[in-house]
């Protein structure tokens, strides 16, 4: 991104093209921005709406507050409202904006009334500007109302000036992404006579607040906050414009900030802060939570306020990052340092450390190793409420109280002076020193940090009282002892705090062994497993142990529509639980409890999404409604999701390229077929043709004989031309199931009979015996399907027999069927093809040049079992082939 | 029956074949008329005289069936029809709409002359010959005596009248539908059993080799033709 180039910037311009892309399909928001309730928002909404109505938009009104203004209600006459859905949350009926209705109804523009307002329970999104997205992406425009102490970013400064906090915020991006941004704006004074007259609304509950909050000083802070909002939004757009044009200007350097998050209740001041300071310097920020094996140890609620803080700046627009370290100071700066140097980062924001000084001697303080180490790197130290780190709670090592600790490292003092004394007398004080220190570190090892250094300062004293001249006494003669003492101290403390520390560290190596051990796991058995079942099956199985929660997974249909999979037992799926999985699926989104998105639900439901989209759902059932999946659950199953969401892809894909690989063989064969084809219809052509040409050809004189062997070539070959014909012609029919068969009872001898005479010609040289049993009863048949049938077969039975060798045909009854046997002595056919010759296009390979396309005898067989029947073959004894034809006697 | 004073009436709608036709026929001195359509065809065979129309069941306009329906209507003119394989219902129904014979395509001519001789011969002559005689195949008429190889053969009464309608059309196809009515009667056009069973005596009694016919033919699907 160099400034000097008038080039357009690329990247920029890829933005642009992508958001202009997206936002032709979205429905266009304009939000009528206010400092204040009573600025007039609303009314300027309806104002705009008339307008466009009079334009011949097609307005409607999804969600309007009047508060029972005159001048508001007569203005919104003359719209069509869409009637609001009610719902009934503990026994109080409640109106909402009913999303579905808009939908349906699909205005060209809706007017949507207070963006931040939160839904009831039971509603599909738990706030309205989720509502609105969903209409956005529906295409559908929308005007809304916002007030400027609703913005998440701009939130503690609101509470900081007005001193009320507003809870309903909405994530700053909504406002940065609308389209359109309306500035209503009215002058302090003003508003405060408005709010004399009555003509603000107020709620009853916040009066007296509210009669704090609408204080000129206040007022004017508002708006000029709001009128700086708006600015920034303009600037940036012109910025964006200008980046795109490549007009050269005043550029902001590429600033990337770093805020460094801890388990801090007050984490989120931080982070506004952090965000606000992005703004002004046009930059990039990150979010970096450092973890360290203490915050293992904390409790669950200290945890989830660092996630919430790392939400929080997601929202706000960071990218986020976890990073492992040690609890030391020096550790933790040196994690951040290292990251901000990879990324380029020109700015780290941290928290004002609010630890007494002597903790910060003893402990270290990371802002001051931060600036210590940052050399170019800018650092900007941030009040925030509350110490920037909370002192380590104790957590007892054992299942100890804390009390029964304490006393029992006294008691391990106790028990040290006890053995002092067997063994004092021989023993100079120095050396006994190590049965004390022998004390503090088994105090250490296994009662904690505290008793430890109490055990140290106990160790000391009883050494000194009863071991140290003058004996009994506090006193010391020898002033060596003071560093006996020290050094007893010291070393107490520091192996207290390094066992302390090991052990945290080992704990949470552990904790982290375990998580990568179940994913490594996971995605060890998901390699071996091939099958969508296998796997589906799989995923369930391990998430099910690690989370130790039922699961069920969701695959999309051929339709597109969701199924729910594979389940662990005990899964029953509901209805409006699939709705639920159906929406995760559409919108890639989270959904259910714990969520944002209809957060009633039973399951919490995970989009399982590969870089090529969205491959099933995920749901997860806790064992009791209250449990909510933990942030670090969720980050380790989103990694399992990934790997689920990567397998049951590859799944899928392993089928389509099956599919692709048998139509490429369709299509091989399918060529190899009409080549095949193709070649035979052309080849009595050629003798056609070429006799036929011959006998035109004046200039060649043929005598009688030449002339009729001509002729009679050409004959045959147009005879056989018109087999072929009709063989392909009944090849096709069967194929397409336009073969009819019209069965009647049959005179076997007839059908046989006329078989033989269809084959006149050619049978010529081949004595054919004919042989029919007497007790042969007429058979139902289609007379002339089934005499074809015996053409072709009694034809093959010709083409490969020797001139001269005889062809047997005999018909009896056997079984319910009657068998026609046509045995002929000739080459016969090898053992493997026996079966294989009744295929399409089957010709045994033989050296001898045998015409014929090999379709009779396939055709023959589907006519065959077109009767219910079936056709085999089978070598002859003292060779040739019997073919037999078996045709139920109905 | 004089060869050249034939006037032969070929209805086709493919040019290739009624220039063969009237190549080949015309080689005999007959006098070729071409129609390319049904009500061509019918116009010509009301407006001028012919012996024979040699008729395509695949026409453009009306079907072949219809033609010869409608023909039937007012002449006794003989019908040869041209059908293609598979379409023996065609057939069927043209024959019993009163087409005398039908040959399937490709053909060659020399069939299509005898056909033609055997339609034209029912017109000429009325079968008033008390003896019918064809290769070993003897039929008194008179006597009610059949005789193969001078052998006598004793037949059923059923039997010897359904030889004797083939016979009386000897050379010619019968449909199934045809010999049934005119041997069993109006009411038995549907029992295809009967005469089946029937022929198959009838073979068994008259043939030298019952699975190789030789007098009693089986036109597969349509009915069945005494070869002469």
């Amino acid at each position: 991104m160099s400034p000097e180039s008038n080039r357009p910037d690329p990247d920029k311009l890829l933005e642009q093209l992508q958001a202009e892309e997206k936002s032709a399909k979205r429905g266009r928001l304009k939000i009528f921005l206010g400092y204040a309730a009573g600025v007039g928002k609303t009314y300027a909404m309806l104002e705009a709406a008339r307008q466009r109505k009079l334009e011949g938009v097609d307005v409607s009104i999804g969600y309007l507050e009047t508060h029972k203004r005159v001048e508001t209600e007569r203005i919104a006459q003359g719209l069509e409202t869409i009637p609001r859905k009610s719902i009934v949350y503990h026994g109080v009926t409640l109106t909402e904006m009913d999303a579905d209705a808009i939908l349906v109804r699909h205005p060209a523009l809706v007017l949507v009334d207070e963006l931040a307002h939160t839904n009831a329970p039971g509603s599909r999104h738990p706030k309205r500007y989720l509502d609105v997205e969903e209409l956005l992406e529906a295409g559908i425009d929308v005007y809304t109302t916002l007030n400027i102490q609703h913005l998440e970013s701009l939130n503690d400064v609101v509470a900081q000036i007005t001193g009320v906090l507003v809870r309903e915020t909405i994530p700053d991006r909504v406002l940065d992404e609308a389209n359109e941004l309306e500035l209503v704006d009215l002058p302090p004074e003003e508003l405060i006579i408005r709010l004399q007259e009555g003509k603000v609304y107020i709620p009853d509950q916040a009066a007296r607040a509210i009669q704090d909050f609408f204080r000129k000083g206040n007022l004017t802070a508002l708006r000029e906050m709001t009128m700086r909002r708006a600015a920034e939004r303009v600037d940036d757009q012109m910025r964006s414009y200008m980046q795109t044009q490549a007009i050269a200007g005043p550029w902001a350097a590429a600033e990337r900030l770093l805020v460094c998050i801890s388990p801090n209740p007050m984490g989120e001041r931080l982070i506004r802060s952090a965000r606000r300071l992005a703004d002004e310097l046009k930059a990039e920020w990150t979010a970096v939570y450092v973890q360290t094996p203490h915050d293992i140890t904390l409790p669950q609620q200290k945890r989830d306020m660092a996630t919430s803080s790392l939400r929080l700046a997601e929202e706000l627009g960071a990218r986020t990052v976890v990073l492992p370290s040690n609890s030391s100071a020096i550790a933790l700066a040196n994690t951040v340092i290292n990251f901000a140097h990879k990324n380029n980062v020109t700015k780290i924001v941290a928290g004002k450390p609010m630890r007494p000084r002597w903790m910060e001697l003893l402990r270290g303080s990371f802002v001051d190793e931060l600036i210590h180490k940052s050399g170019d790197i800018d650092i900007y130290v941030v009040p925030t409420l509350e110490p920037a780190r909370v002192p380590p709670e104790e957590n007892p090592l054992r299942p100890h109280s804390p009390v029964l600790s304490y006393l029992a490292s006294l008691g391990v003092v106790i028990a040290a002076t006890g053995v002092g004394y067997l063994i004092g007398n021989n023993i100079s004080p120095t050396n006994l020193v190590m049965v004390y220190l022998l004390a503090v570190v088994v105090s250490a090892v296994y009662l904690g940090r505290g008793p430890s250094i109490l055990a140290s300062i106990a160790s000391v004293l009883s050494f000194d009282f009863f071991f140290i001249p003058p004996r009994y006494s506090f006193s010391i003669r020898d002033t060596e002892y003071l560093l006996t003492f020290t050094g007893l101290l010291l070393v107490g403390t520091v192996i207290s705090y390094l066992t302390v520390q090991v052990r945290e560290q080992a704990q949470a190596a552990q904790a982290r062994e375990v998580q990568s051990m179940a994913l490594y796991e996971f995605g060890r058995d998901l390699t071996a497993i091939v099958g969508l079942d296998a796997i589906a099956q799989t995923v369930i199985t391990h998430i099910s142990q690690t989370f130790n929660r039922d699961a069920v997974i969701f695959l999309p249909e051929e339709d597109g529509s969701l199924k729910a999979h594979s389940s662990s037992p005990n899964i029953v799926i509901a209805d409006n639980e699939l709705a639920v999985a159906d929406w995760a699926f559409k919108r890639g989104q989270v959904a259910g409890r714990g969520s944002d998105t209809l957060p009633d639900a039973s399951m919490y439901y995970q989009p399982l999404q590969t870089a090529r989209g969205i491959v099933g759902v995920l749901g997860i059932k806790p064992a009791e409604t209250t449990h909510y999946l933990t942030s670090d659950q969720r980050r380790t199953l989103d990694a399992f999701a990934n790997q689920a969401a990567i397998a049951i892809e590859r799944a899928r894909l392993v089928d389509q390229a099956r599919q692709t690989e048998i139509l490429e063989i369709t299509d091989k064969l399918q060529s190899a077929l009409l080549n095949s084809i193709s070649h035979d219809l052309r080849t009595p052509l050629v003798s056609i043709t070429g006799a036929l040409s011959s006998l035109a050809e004046d200039s060649i004189s043929l005598n009688d004989a030449t002339r009729r062997s001509l002729i009679e070539t050409a004959r045959g070959e147009a005879d056989r031309l018109n087999r072929l014909v009709g063989n392909l012609l009944d090849m096709t029919r069967l194929e397409a199931g336009a073969m009819r068969v019209q069965a009647e009872p049959c005179d076997v001898q007839d059908v046989i009979g006329s078989a033989l005479e269809q084959l006149e010609a050619r049978k010529e040289d081949h004595p054919i015996n004919v042989n029919i049993s007497s007790e042969l009863p007429f058979v139902s048949m289609d007379f002339v399907l089934i005499s074809r049938v015996l053409v072709n077969v009694i034809d093959n039975a010709l083409k490969y027999s020797p001139l001269g060798s005889p062809i047997d045909i005999d018909a009896h009854p056997a079984n319910g069927y009657v068998e026609i046997e046509v045995a002929d002595r000739g080459i016969g056919i090898p053992k493997e093809d026996l079966a294989r010759i009744f295929d399409k296009f089957y010709r045994v390979q033989r050296p001898d040049n045998i015409t014929g396309t090999g379709l009779g005898l396939s055709i023959g067989k589907g006519i065959v079992e077109a009767h219910g029947g079936f056709i085999a073959a089978e070598n002859r004894p003292g060779g040739g082939t019997i073919i037999t034809i078996a045709l139920p006697i109905k | 029956m004089s060869d050249t004073d034939l006037k032969i009436l070929v209805v086709d709608d493919e040019p290739a074949i009624r220039r063969f036709l009237r190549a080949s026929l015309g080689a005999h001195g007959y006098t070729i008329t071409e129609a390319v359509c049904g009500e061509d065809a019918l116009r010509t065979v009301a407006t001028s005289h012919q012996d024979i129309v040699i008729l395509d069941l695949g026409l453009p306009d009306v079907d072949g069936v219809e033609v010869t329906r409608r023909l039937r209507e007012w002449t006794a003119i003989p019908i040869i029809i041209l059908s293609v394989r598979e379409h023996e219902n065609d057939k069927i129904a043209a024959l019993d709409a009163g087409a005398d014979d039908y040959l399937t395509k490709p053909f060659g001519i020399g069939e299509l002359m005898a056909r033609m001789r055997v339609a034209l011969r029912r017109t000429a002559q009325d079968t008033n010959e008390p003896v019918f005689e064809s290769d070993g195949l003897i039929l008194d008429f008179a006597r009610r005596e059949v005789k193969i190889n001078d052998q006598l053969v004793t037949l059923t009464p059923t039997e010897y009248d359904l030889l004797r309608t083939l016979v009386k059309n000897a050379g010619k196809v019968i449909t199934h539908r045809q010999l049934l009515r005119m041997v069993w009667g109006n009411a038995y056009e549907n029992e295809m059993h009967i005469l089946r069973v029937n022929i198959s005596n009838l073979r068994r009694k008259i043939e030298p080799d019952p699975s190789r016919p030789h007098y009693l033919l089986t036109e597969p699907g349509v009915g069945y033709r005494i070869k002469i």
